[in-house]
């Protein structure tokens, strides 16, 4: 069966709902309109207004009840409708939702799972495109993973809801109709925490999570009509980081650029260059490139396309890379 | 030419009503005229017509018990902050009637969210007041299983477990065990918070998300009339427990320093949870004798006159009055509970000071469910590091 991204994650939150009756659904016009993008199309109809709860309109409401319906024994999958506005939830996130195991010693667990569309390239208005991954990758006690295509998004998200830890989940929401693929339901996935090769090479590691690894794939194969063999890797999990692909990768093409759409300040790509200098020095033969949004807020979507790492951009970092 | 309606020199500011801070002017200390109050400070049995009932001599016993055993548990506990047992201690001097009330009026099967003051009701829980030293000492976040004792953490960020709070009631709306008319199975749930809290957009979300899918939650707001040094007059224009109407639920004020009215009005309160009728919140009025916590120096924002007239409506006095005047205290019950008293101290000065230091091991371990390998790493170079100190001692 070939779905889109939008399709994979509501069959994956449907087989979850179906396998465990604690998973509820919570969010704003999450029942009857399935949600802004119909990621929860049709739930509320077959599984009740007590599972898909259309909630207020108040983030920190939706996160902070969704804590204490985990206390109390049900697994939560908390709908943030876009990702400036999961700021208003911030408090709960990183005060609650990612201490409250450590806090009783383990004996309240938080299985909770915080859905938020993130990035850019749809064209809409300020606080609808933006990249927050690292604020919640920095925060101990939350486990951050993004999805990137129909598949993953199908499989990675029934992970996480069984995850007994809390997940920020991450979807492209410029790729939730883009591309479709094909589910073969009879290969089973990879675990949930692990990064992966989508596309071998021998030259140089690009590495990304989320919309930007569909640009990397387009620039390996924009390279290789140039005699350049990129390796792609999809990241998948920010926190933790699944390095073991990276580093063995990287030792093998001694060069690396990692894209991201978030500002390259602070952002993953620092984290992932950082560790990659640590353990991979003398593999290096050039230095680890950071492409990424710049350190600004998100412009106006009709200059958004230069915001964002597009193909050349990230060919232009390869360039640079084998410069050295 | 017709006057213009919405020219701005024919609006009438008196449309709007009297000027409300005249309605609730900061000298106001007696509670106003909707306080229920069922003891008055000087120990007289008055009655209510909506929350009256009839105590029993043992239940009214009882708590005093508690009382003077939660007041000495807090004075305790000041005392080993500051011999330098415990790093600070948020004292809850003042609000015993408040806290006992509302804990003897909960089931077995109610579930309550504390702030870090909750002492009191902590103690109605079953709960060692040693456990409660934990935090205050630096050695853990709590030692009791919140799932055992249906009693949640200590919260520090202020106002956040009113949010956890309301989506556990809902949570108890989808375990079938509301309105059910089973006593043993109907539960409800209460959160409580200051009246500084009661300015939090957390707070007034939980009642929003309380109203909207009626679930059966208590908001229980003992306004203390101080939120460190800002006065209830920075929080609120109106008494708060008048807040409720505007979201769509019963709010009602009780004499938190009387024990038998803010029993009579919180057992109420939970009684209509548990039915199915939804929340309700509850001001108990009261003053925090004591500093917010045993950092701070309440001398440099209020007026010892103040705090004079509020010793006169002391919650443990006015219940010696009447025990005392209806010839309850008969074979030494006085001197038992303050022998009990003394006992209590003696533990927790004993047992604060035994409260082992966490192992530094333990740092990593309970951060996650499942621990990710780089976190394992980090544990086991910590491990490897400290090991080699001892190592170096050993062949030296």
């Amino acid at each position: 069966m070939k779905i889109t991204l939008a399709k994979g994650l509501n069959m994956g939150l449907r087989k979850a709902m179906e396998d465990d009756p604690k998973v509820l659904i919570m969010g704003e016009d999450v029942g009857t309109l399935g949600g802004v993008f119909r990621i929860t199309d049709g739930l509320q109809k077959d599984f009740g207004e007590d599972r898909v709860i259309d909630s207020p309109l108040a983030e920190s409401g939706i996160v902070g009840t969704a804590v204490g319906m985990a206390m109390r024994g049900y697994r939560p999958v908390v709908e943030i409708q876009f990702d400036g506005f999961v700021y208003p939830a911030y408090d709960q996130i990183v005060c609650q939702v990612a201490k409250i195991h450590f806090r009783s010693k383990g004996k309240t667990k938080m299985p909770m799972v915080i859905r938020i569309p993130f990035g850019g390239g749809i064209g809409a208005v300020e606080h609808h495109s933006e990249s927050p991954e690292a604020q919640f990758a920095h925060t101990p006690g939350l486990k951050v993973v993004a999805c990137s295509n129909p598949v993953d998004g199908y499989w990675m998200l029934q992970q996480a809801i069984a995850s007994d830890d809390p997940v920020i989940f991450l979807e492209p929401k410029r790729q939730y109709h883009a591309d479709k693929a094909e589910l073969d339901e009879s290969v089973l996935p990879a675990p949930l925490f692990t990064s992966r090769v989508v596309k071998s090479g021998t030259d140089l590691t690009l590495l990304s999570y989320g919309p930007t690894v569909k640009t990397c794939l387009k620039a390996a194969d924009a390279a290789a009509s140039e005699g350049r063999s990129l390796e792609v890797i999809d990241l998948r999990t920010l926190s933790p980081l699944d390095m073991g692909p990276v580093l063995e990768s990287v030792r093998r093409t001694g060069r690396a650029v990692v894209v991201h759409e978030a500002h390259v300040n602070l952002g993953m790509g620092s984290e992932i260059a950082s560790r990659i200098t640590e353990q991979c020095f003398f593999s290096l033969e050039a230095p680890v490139l950071r492409v990424g949004g710049f350190d600004t807020p998100y412009p106006p979507s009709r200059i958004e396309e230069d915001y964002l790492p597009d193909l050349d951009r990230v060919l232009d970092a390869v360039d640079r890379s084998f410069e050295f | 030419m017709s006057p213009d309606p919405t020219s701005t020199d024919q609006v009438r500011t008196d449309q709007f009503g009297p000027d409300l801070v005249e309605v609730f002017g900061p000298s106001q200390q007696d509670g106003g005229p909707d306080l229920v109050q069922l003891l008055t400070p000087e120990g007289e049995r008055v009655h209510h017509p909506d929350f009256d009932m009839d105590f029993s001599a043992e239940q009214l016993r009882g708590f005093y018990r508690d009382m003077v055993l939660t007041r000495r548990i807090d004075t305790e506990a000041t005392a080993l902050q500051r011999h330098g047992e415990l790093g600070i201690w948020a004292q809850l001097l003042g609000q015993e009637a408040a806290q006992i009330g509302a804990g003897r009026a909960l089931r077995p099967q109610d579930y309550v969210f504390p702030t870090y003051r909750e002492h009191g009701v902590a103690w109605c829980r079953g709960i060692d007041p040693l456990d409660l030293l934990g935090l205050f000492r630096g050695v853990d976040h709590g030692r009791w299983d919140p799932a055992e004792k249906n009693f949640g953490q200590y919260t520090i960020v202020i106002g956040a477990q009113v949010l956890h709070a309301t989506g556990y009631a809902m949570g108890m709306q989808r375990d079938g065990v509301v309105g059910t008319g089973e006593p043993d199975r109907d539960a409800a749930v209460i959160a409580h918070f200051g009246d500084g809290a009661s300015s939090q957009g957390d707070v007034n979300e939980g009642f929003i998300f309380a109203a909207s899918y009626n679930a059966p939650v208590v908001f229980f707001c003992q306004n203390n009339q101080w939120a460190i040094s800002e006065p209830i007059e920075r929080q609120t224009r109106i008494p708060l427990y008048q807040r409720a109407l505007g979201f769509g639920f019963p709010g009602v004020r009780v004499d938190g320093n009387d024990v038998l009215a803010t029993y009579a009005v919180t057992q109420a309160a939970l009684q209509r949870a548990r039915e199915g009728q939804g929340p309700t919140l509850i001001e108990a009025y009261t003053y925090r004798m004591g500093a917010h916590t045993t950092t701070d120096d309440p001398t440099r924002y209020r007026l010892s006159a103040d705090v004079e007239h509020w010793k006169l409506k002391d919650p443990i006095a006015r219940v010696e009055a009447y025990l005392k005047r209806n010839g309850l205290v008969e074979g030494g019950f006085l001197e038992s509970v303050q022998q009990e008293a003394n006992e209590l101290g003696h533990h927790l000065r004993e047992g604060c000071k035994s409260l082992p230091d966490p192992d530094p091991r333990g740092i990593f371990d309970l951060v996650y469910d499942e621990m990710p390998e780089e976190l394992t790493q980090q544990r086991d170079e910590f491990i490897a590091y400290h090991a080699s100190f001892s190592e170096e001692g050993a062949s030296a």
